[in-house]
């Protein structure tokens, strides 16, 4: 293989790196700032890709689906604490399976309701449309780039909004000691609910991002469900920056692995998990007392 | 799961359907005295998948299947037709009892189903068991009419060896050399790819290399990327459905479609063209059918399917109809007495049909002898190019009919 290809193919893993860690993202602050484990995580990024099609078919406009999907989302995700999820906290994992296992079933009744089971695609900006010349004969779409930057931005924020903001210094007080946070007079009901609300839209936004180079079509969900868990465990539960790194791990060892190992790549990923489990059993970034 | 779909409900759909075929039998039996042998209606027992990723697959052959009654005024060989229903959710674990179900409880006659091959090769097994007559209209394991084929089952679609085999011949006819394939690593896949590269190594073609992702993966780029770099003459591919568009719509992305010229299975682009878009154009495949087949059969069969539902007829609606055409051959050469089943298998075994999709038999496997169609997608639309083989015969490698 040559460089150019070698860099080709490191632009791919660090594209797919960043789709997943947007996905991953929330699923590792819902489940560890509030300890759930959200199943129907997958079927959000899903309803996001579908809301992204129908968005952009009735208004022409992929910034609106954009902006109209994750607000979607965010609203469910509100709705969805105060009558469901809220029942769940403290309450064993297997109730939270239950629910969660429920709300993929549901979801996916609305998403045949609402849009059908055909597959569907979705056209990217049309100033994000054209593509790159890398080599003789390979362009790459400038609209993955746009992911990569996009994602890089959104992590930011991520992390801006946890190190710097006041909501981030309650959300961290509370993953670290709820009771004596508790104590010193912080109501939690509020800011799960938040917290909750925002897992689920960044699913969302996830899937509206990526439904321009992927498309729009019913089981699209469930892989990304498996291979989420797989980066909130291997970075450490609860850790967004774990969650970057795993994510790019994720992405480099399925890149790579398909192009050096293609009859074992479909587990290549699991084996660098259990790798990197046996030497860190709580996740790269993750605390290694808990 | 395993107790799931033994312990569900008929649908309302299947209530009703039956009711209606009895109320159908009911109204109409004083008018005339049959012997008492074909005075009940035979039981046909629809188990397609009526809900899931197969759906649209599955409610289209059903739709096929009963044009073709309903153009026979009800009856297939003078025989009243009754249907009951079963929803097999493409679900492998669940089709044991499901067919267990179809074939006990309901004691349905003549079994039609299905599109997914995990569930279809478990509908044979107890087909073969039971001995009950089994009529696949899509699944194309190369398994049902090879190894486990049986005088009791028939396929009106095809065999995955058949749809692809054609396809070598056609590239190596074009003058390509060196091409790489790629699908996923499941059965169908290697079935596929497998016949293709066998005609087109035989005629003189090499596989530079054989890709595979897991399925149902669709992250395709790495492997996108790969074949950018080992510049084949051409690409051979299978997918269907999201993968098939996600895949089409990747390898134009990248700029791909300029340089190497994509080739497939005809599944590539059948169902998914309109979501493929633009990407789609030029790409050539082989099937049983083309969407512009100007035969009269064909003429006729897509005015009347759009008159019964609305919808333009595809492969998959032609699949069930020819299911019917078979059905009504037998029930016809035994005067509706399915009693006198050695009779009636052996006039299903020499049937000729005037089909949509063209002249089709059947081979000692019962899997269809036919036409393999080179297809070009132009205007949106799987456009017939050439015969690419006539009268394609499958080898059933592995049957020994008893």
């Amino acid at each position: 293989m040559d460089f150019i290809t070698l860099g080709v193919q490191l632009l791919n893993a660090v594209q797919y790196g960043a789709v997943l860690f947007l996905v991953a993202s929330g699923l590792t602050l819902v489940f560890g700032i509030l300890g759930v484990i959200n199943l129907a995580h997958g079927a959000f990024y899903m309803l996001g890709a579908y809301l992204a099609y129908w968005i952009t078919l009735m208004t022409g406009s992929f910034a609106v689906a954009l902006l109209g999907g994750v607000l979607v989302a965010f609203i469910a995700g509100i709705l969805l604490e105060t009558v469901f999820v809220r029942l769940l906290y403290g309450r064993d994992h297997l109730a939270q399976v239950l629910l969660s296992f429920g709300l993929i079933l549901v979801i996916d009744e609305i998403r045949q309701l609402l849009f059908g089971k055909d597959v569907h695609a979705v056209a990217p900006p049309a100033w994000l449309s054209g593509s790159i010349q890398l080599t003789d004969n390979l362009s790459y779409p400038v609209y993955r780039l746009a992911i990569c930057v996009f994602c890089l931005i959104a992590a930011l924020v991520i992390f801006f909004v946890i190190a710097r903001t006041k909501i981030g210094m309650i959300v961290r007080a509370g993953s670290e000691n709820r009771e004596m946070a508790r104590v010193l007079g912080i109501k939690f009901d509020r800011v799960n609910r938040y917290v909750f609300a925002a897992g689920i839209a960044l699913a969302a936004l996830g899937g509206i991002l990526i439904a321009p180079i992927s498309t729009v079509f019913p089981g699209m969900g469930d892989s990304m469900l498996i291979l989420s868990f797989v980066v909130v465990v291997l970075g450490g539960i609860g850790s967004v920056a774990g969650a970057a790194v795993g994510a790019l791990l994720i992405g480099l060892t399925d890149t790579f692995g398909k192009v050096f190992f293609p009859s074992v790549s479909s587990i290549l990923i699991y084996v660098v998990m259990a790798a990197v489990l046996l030497w860190r059993p709580s996740g790269i970034l993750g605390r290694q007392d808990a | 799961m395993t107790t799931k779909g033994f312990l569900r409900p008929l649908t309302r759909r299947a209530m009703l359907s039956g009711t209606a075929g009895a109320a159908t039998f009911i109204a109409t039996s004083p008018l005339h005295s049959p012997a008492i042998a074909q005075n009940a209606p035979l039981k046909v027992g629809m188990m397609l998948p009526y809900t899931g990723t197969y759906a649209k697959l599955g409610q289209f052959i059903d739709d096929g299947f009963r044009l073709y009654v309903e153009q026979k005024g009800g009856k297939l060989g003078g025989r009243d037709i009754a249907f009951v229903q079963v929803d097999d959710e493409s679900k492998p674990e669940a089709a044991t009892d499901n067919m267990n179900r179809l074939v006990g409880r309901e004691k349905a006659d003549v079994v039609v189903g299905t599109v997914h091959s995990g569930v279809a090769m478990a509908m044979v097994k107890v087909a073969r068991d039971t001995k009950t007559l089994l009529i696949i209209p899509n699944a194309g394991a190369n398994d049902a009419t090879g190894p486990a084929c049986a005088p009791n089952i028939f396929r009106t679609s095809f065999s995955n060896w058949q749809s692809t085999y054609p396809m070598g011949k056609v590239m190596a006819d074009a003058g390509i050399k060196n091409v790489v394939t790629i699908t996923w690593r499941y059965t169908a896949g290697a079935e596929m790819i497998g016949a293709f590269a066998e005609n087109f190594t035989k005629n003189g073609g090499k596989i530079v290399a054989d890709l595979t992702v897991p399925f149902p993966e669709v992250e395709f780029q790495a492997l996108i990327t790969q074949i950018a770099q080992l510049k084949p003459d051409a690409v051979f591919s299978f997918f269907a459905g999201g993968g098939a568009v996600k895949f089409v719509k990747d390898y134009a992305a990248a700029g791909l479609n300029k340089t190497i010229p994509l080739y497939g299975a005809g599944f590539l682009t059948d169902g998914t063209i309109e979501a493929q878009g633009e990407a789609a154009k030029g790409i050539r495949t082989t099937l049983h059918y083309a969407d512009n087949l100007d035969n009269p059969a064909n003429l006729a069969f897509l005015k009347a399917f759009k008159a019964k539902t609305g919808k333009d007829g595809d492969i998959y609606a032609v699949q069930g109809y020819d299911g019917a055409a078979l059905l009504d051959i037998g029930l016809t050469a035994v005067g509706g007495d399915f009693n006198a089943r050695d009779k009636m298998i052996a006039a299903m075994g020499a049937a000729k049909i005037d089909s949509p999709r063209g002249p089709l038999s059947f081979n000692k496997a019962h899997n269809p002898i036919q036409n393999i169609y080179l297809r070009e997608v132009r205007n949106g639309r799987n456009e017939m190019i050439s015969v690419a083989q006539a009268d394609v015969d499958d080898p059933a490698r592995g049957c020994k009919m008893t």
